[in-house]
């Protein structure tokens, strides 16, 4: 059977239940799609002898009854889970050769599913950026084309939303910290799921903006994204954060029945010069909920504004620190030393030579902003902000709004490069839709919506109640129903 | 407030990272583009609002004080650069 590949979760877990296809099959034909894909620099560590072997073992648990939904399911990891035994580097020089001892919860969660490693997929350095193009790796490439140049797949999680959108894999995890699934996801053409702040344990991905990372998955349908939400989250003792709340059959509530619903769209999310397309796609989406029976509401969430300054301050302070540990003792890579130099030369020479520049101007902002007679006015205060943020959200949810519907972002992919010459702060502007949901600890889901004028996809997203991403989810099911998108990129590569 | 190169040279030193002397002119500006941005949030109204310390309303949770794991050396050095005698091992440090 040709193109195994380019089968849904849901799909092919029917076919495997049914014993119409064989994990082997499934598995081998992602790896050879895979093997064809080089060009597209999605997977940076292949790992296709254990996914032989664990899709054998996964086709003997599918003879027997109640095999998982995800058993025999191939996927890709980002290289920011740490994988026992398979390099795990975060796309950074400092972590080189680095091998981990243990498994992250999340991806342990979905080996006990019966899932099927197939490698690891590129991303931003240490999950920062919005391109793809800060990795030690080298960039990762849109599979959607539309003239000569190499387009971004967005970021950081741009080698998940690669993978997935070429059927490299069936589905994808990420990790988002302000838009690191959904960005990526909108400028690929598929479903990206960022989960309620500790419904996924963060034990074992590496840890960039501790009170913001949250990991989720990367798929071709919102159906699919609910069946790998489920199997990722749950209470984990080993993350003092993840929540012990009770993790539901998404799927199940997959109704595609949204009367009623409230919806609220935000106008503080209408962005002057926003690109009309993007103006478009948005009231589409709004009209398409109301088809639906939804009741839209016009909504103020007053302090957005504030959201993506407040997030360049939190997001580089936790992330000095938590870098701190990149000190060439423990793990990854040492510098050379030259003689005479003592500790510090080392960790200076270490961190100079292991982090790119992104990376390294994060952690010195964030050094910065938590140095004293600073920490005040700048960490304190985008702490402060990060509260009103969170309280404009919590109002509209206690008036009884269930959802809010927003761009994804602002603009659909553009060329590699292209960006290189403008200050950072134009990088960051990307996640300007997305960054609030971190802010807030919400759920957030990104589903393809359309294409812009040259025929690239765009994105909307579903922000949802606290711990409600099955409501949320239903709302996003809905709204993939009435879109009808099934564009595919063409193959190039 | 706007950063020199001997307050870029000091960050750097704080956050152990090595920059060379001809490159603090460009990250001088580089920091001050980002804090100029940041510098928006002085227009926020912030009177009485206690800094966030986390975005879910749970208290952490406490874990029993009990030895879980152990007997874990050859995994704990497995991935040090340098290690000698079931040790790290560093630059002298002390003299």
């Amino acid at each position: 059977m040709a193109n195994l590949n380019s089968l849904t979760i849901s799909e092919a877990r029917d076919k495997l239940k049914s014993r119409e296809i064989s994990s082997l099959e499934l598995t081998n034909s992602c790896l050879s799609a895979i093997d064809a894909a080089d060009a597209l620099g999605a997977f940076v560590h292949k790992t296709p002898e254990l996914a032989i072997e664990q899709a054998k073992l996964a086709d003997e648990r599918l003879k027997k009854e109640n095999a998982p939904d995800l058993c025999g399911i191939p996927l890709g990891i980002k290289d920011l889970f740490c994988t026992k035994g398979i390099e795990s580097q975060a796309a950074s020089r400092i972590l080189e050769n680095f091998k981990p001892e243990y498994e992250s919860t999340v991806s342990q969660n979905l080996l006990d599913n019966g899932t099927v490693m197939l490698g690891k997929l590129n991303m931003d350095e240490f999950a920062m950026g919005s391109s793809n193009e800060t990795s030690i790796y080298g960039n990762a490439i849109n599979p959607w084309k539309i003239d000569e140049r190499g387009l971004t797949p967005g970021g950081s999680s741009g080698g998940s939303a690669t993978a997935v959108a070429a059927d490299l894999c069936l589905a994808a995890t990420g990790t988002d910290t302000g838009g690191s699934i959904r960005q990526p996801a909108a400028f690929t053409g598929i479903v990206g799921v960022k989960p309620t702040y500790g419904r996924c344990s963060r034990w074992g991905v590496i840890a960039f903006a501790s009170s913001l990372d949250q990991a989720g998955p990367m798929t071709k349908t919102v159906r699919d994204g609910a069946i790998m939400l489920e199997a990722m989250a749950g209470n984990d003792p080993k993350d003092s954060t993840s929540a012990n709340i009770e993790v539901p059959n998404f799927e199940a509530m997959l109704t595609g029945d949204i009367k009623g619903k409230r919806i609220g769209i935000p106008k503080e999310y209408r962005l002057d010069g926003m690109p009309s397309e993007i103006e478009k796609l948005w009231s589409d989406g709004t009209e398409m909920l109301r088809q639906a029976g939804a009741k839209i509401e016009n909504i103020s969430l007053p302090h957005t504004k504030y959201a993506l300054p407040a997030y360049y301050v939190i997001a580089p302070a936790e992330a000095s620190s938590n870098l701190a540990r990149y000190d060439g003792v423990r793990y990854g890579r040492r510098a050379a030393l030259s003689s005479g130099d003592g500790i510090n030369e080392m960790y200076e020479k270490t961190r100079a030579e292991g982090f790119g520049p992104e990376v390294k101007r994060r952690v010195m902002i964030g050094t910065y902003v938590l140095s004293a007679g600073f920490y005040d006015a700048y960490y304190n205060r985008a702490r402060r902000v990060r509260a009103l943020i969170k309280r404009d959200f919590d109002e509209i949810f206690a008036d009884g709004v269930d959802a809010i519907l927003t761009p994804t972002t602002p603009s659909a992919a553009f060329g590699l490069g292209e960006m290189s010459d403008a200050d950072p702060v134009q990088m960051y502007l990307n996640d300007v839709f997305t960054v609030t949901v971190n802010l807030a600890g919400l759920p957030g889901v990104s589903i393809p919506a359309g294409v812009d004028k040259s025929g690239l996809p765009l994105g909307l997203q579903i922000i949802g109640r606290p711990w409600e991403e099955g409501d949320m989810l239903n709302i996003a099911y809905s709204l993939e129903q009435a879109a009808g998108f099934s564009s595919k990129p063409s193959k190039w590569w | 407030m706007s950063i020199d190169e001997n307050t870029a040279a000091k960050v750097a030193k704080l956050a152990r990272i090595e920059v060379e002397s001809q490159d603090l002119t460009a990250l001088a500006k580089e920091f001050n583009d980002i804090l100029g941005f940041i510098e928006q949030l002085n227009e926020v109204d912030v009177e009485g609002i206690e800094p966030m310390t986390s975005v879910t309303p749970q208290k952490l949770i406490r874990r029993s004080d009990n030895i879980t794991d152990g007997d874990k050396q050859s995994s704990v050095l497995k991935n040090a650069p340098l290690s000698r005698e079931g040790f790290y091992a560093v630059p002298k440090v002390v003299e």
